[in-house]
């Protein structure tokens, strides 16, 4: 009874690491990005009103 | 469950979109907030868009990179595409299924009584065409006399935009009114014609045409929060195939691309414990989560 409340993993399941390395590989990219202040360009351009995004203009 | 997730999206939709003085300022939000990166599809020129569209971020990169190059800057959408990808391999096309505003608008127009349509399949991989071409590669090589790209999604394509910022805009600032053409005209049959495609079928865009669906749909198979079949519980009984918003049939395919993780296979249809959530291969919930709560009850 105690061992079926324990949370956790079974014996046979392993954890499965690709997902964690894949989003360590995105977190690298993204850590460039803000690095080459790339977010003060995004911020640049989504305050500004894109017409030709939104189909006017 | 299924109340739960429509408060997830309610209040991931709220997140995304918060700024409620725009009916007084007749503007978009200009905050700092901003800068954060959008889970699911939500156009950035929306009057009440707190955060920035992925899509509508990276091909502005894009676009601008050879002035960005020229100027010294590497901007090639590191940021923009590590963001995506740091919440696709942990999420994948789960956030499709809760934090995306336009997935949850169409599911609201579904439920809009009408004939219902199921989509044809072979329609699914037309939205990796739309990532690859208008999302990436004619922004990044169809330029003008001073070497910059256009959003072609946005510009040419995208009904979010058309519905959340080009209608809205267009009652708030009389001024832009003049300015509409053909281009808008266009827009606005393509958003039309998606609105009524979501009434009579189950999420059409996401289905066929959305480029942010498209790369969520690349981490299927390596996400971390994922949807397991147990395939010795499983009965192929198909009760599964009911439920799907995304016409997966998880028994045959569970790991389809498709699959939103919404959990109505789980908890609408399934009676035999084979479906579960894991993250990492860990068991989240399902059949050891539902026969521990069996156990507590029973003390």
């Amino acid at each position: 009874m105690s061992e079926n409340r324990k949370p956790g993993r079974k014996p046979d399941q392993t954890i499965d690491k690709a997902p964690l390395w894949l989003s360590l590989f995105f977190l690298a990219l993204l850590l460039i990005g803000i690095a080459i202040d790339e977010p003060g360009r995004v911020l640049e351009q989504a305050r500004q009103i894109c017409l030709s995004c939104i189909g006017v203009g | 469950m299924e109340f739960v997730r429509k408060w997830v999206q309610t209040v991931a939709g709220f997140l995304m979109n918060g700024y409620w003085l725009f009916p007084w300022t007749r503007n978009i939000y200009q905050g700092p907030l901003k800068v954060l990166c959008a889970p699911g599809l939500n156009c950035y020129s929306c009057p009440a868009a707190t955060t920035c569209c992925p899509l509508g971020a990276l091909q502005q990169l894009l676009g601008g990179v050879r002035l960005a190059i020229a100027s010294g800057q590497y901007f090639f959408g590191w940021y923009i595409v590590g963001a995506m990808g740091l919440m696709g391999g942990f999420l994948g096309r789960m956030i499709c299924g809760w934090a995306c505003p336009f997935g949850f608008c169409q599911e609201l127009l579904h439920k809009l009584p009408s004939p219902k349509f199921e989509i044809p399949r072979g329609l699914r991989h037309l939205k990796f065409a739309i990532l690859l071409l208008f999302v990436i590669l004619l922004p990044l090589l169809a330029v003008d006399e001073f070497g910059l790209g256009s959003p072609w999604f946005c510009k040419y394509i995208c009904p979010a935009g058309t519905l959340e910022a080009g209608v809205p805009l267009l009652i708030l600032q009389p001024g832009l009114r003049e300015t509409i053409g053909f281009l808008f005209f266009s827009k606005f049959v393509i958003m039309t014609a998606f609105i009524a495609w979501a009434v009579m079928a189950s999420r059409p865009f996401c289905r066929v045409a959305c480029p942010l669906g498209a790369f969520y749909a690349l981490f299927g198979k390596v996400r971390a929060v994922r949807l397991r079949l147990d395939a010795h519980k499983c009965t192929n009984c198909n009760a599964c195939h009911q439920v799907c918003p995304m016409g997966v049939k998880f028994n045959e395919s569970p790991d389809d691309t498709e699959c939103i993780a919404c959990l109505a296979c789980m908890h609408q249809a399934c009676k035999f414990d084979a479906i579960s959530l894991e993250f990492c291969g860990l068991p989240l919930t399902g059949a050891r989560g539902k026969r521990l709560a069996a156990t507590e009850k029973t003390g």
